[in-house]
């Protein structure tokens, strides 16, 4: 089990959550989060970003693993049931594309810039603080400020599961890692089988 | 004359499976693969049984068999 160099992006996760208490604008890095697995998915037909390069994945191991912040239970049956994996998959989407529409909103000059980031689609935590301007259009910052709630509810969420149970709790109900999986179920047929050796 | 032994060894299952790869991961022996990105399986011959796996699955749904081998 020699390292490898796509063992370290637990970094580079580390490192997004931090900047995006510097500066806003780089929250629209995320995007690479949702489109590396999803090319993957779709090019090979693998979940290969989940088995190999999600930094989130690795950071939640790291937390709950070797610095002991997890009490490594069982996940309760229901969090890992179908019904439970795809509909919170669905919450996730509708509550993105509001996340669109509000930018949408702002582009087309129907709303203001909130300079706000939301919490468990719920909690506006003042984010003024990390905004300096920018060049481009409002509706930029904006989905910066909707992308970044995005990922820190999504941070937030997976620190409470790797907590109560085991650390990377948060990759049984993940949206992504739900998402690829469906993706390959659909290239690669179903060929669901229990253990038959 | 043919001495019955147990073996201890891995299995998924493969239906709750979310293919995360966290087994993978922790495998000493290298049993352990995602096919396809659809489920976990283990090579039977290659498990040693230490159970490392399926404490760390996160979905929890490795269990430990005993074989007669
Ligand atoms: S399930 Fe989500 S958090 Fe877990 S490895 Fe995959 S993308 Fe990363
Ligand atoms: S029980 Fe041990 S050797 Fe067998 S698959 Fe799990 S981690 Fe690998
Ligand atoms: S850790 Fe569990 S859920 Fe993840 S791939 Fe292995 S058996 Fe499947």
């Amino acid at each position: 089990m020699k390292k490898k160099w796509y063992d370290a992006l637990w970094i580079a996760s580390l490192a997004y959550l931090a900047l995006g208490f510097f500066n806003i604008l780089f929250a629209w890095l995320g995007l690479l989060c949702f489109f590396i697995p999803l090319f993957i998915a779709v090019a090979k037909g693998t979940k290969g970003y989940c088995n190999r390069y999600c930094g989130r994945g690795q950071l939640l191991s790291l937390l709950g693993g070797r610095l002991g912040l997890s009490r490594k239970r069982d996940i309760p049956r229901w969090m890992r049931s179908k019904v439970f994996r795809y509909g919170f998959l669905v919450f996730f989407f509708v509550m993105f594309f509001q996340m669109l529409w509000n930018t949408y909103l702002v582009f087309a000059g129907a709303q203001d810039l909130g300079q706000v980031v939301t919490l468990l689609w719920t909690f506006k935590v003042p984010w003024q603080w990390a905004y300096h301007g920018t060049v481009f259009h409002a509706g930029v910052a904006q989905f910066a400020f909707g992308f970044y709630g995005v990922m820190l509810t999504s941070t937030v969420l997976g620190l409470i599961t790797m907590a109560l149970f085991k650390p990377r709790s948060w990759c049984v109900y993940c949206p992504m890692g739900t998402m690829t999986q469906l993706i390959c179920r659909a290239k690669n047929g179903k060929p669901f089988r229990e253990e038959s050796h | 004359m043919a001495q019955e032994r147990k073996k201890r060894r891995a299995c998924v299952s493969q239906g709750e499976c979310v293919a995360c790869g966290c087994c993978v991961k922790v495998c000493p022996v290298g049993a352990l693969e995602v096919f396809r990105g659809l489920y976990a399986s283990v090579s039977g011959d290659r498990c040693v049984g230490c159970g490392r796996c399926a404490g760390e699955c996160p979905a929890s749904v490795i269990g430990m068999q005993e074989e007669t081998v």
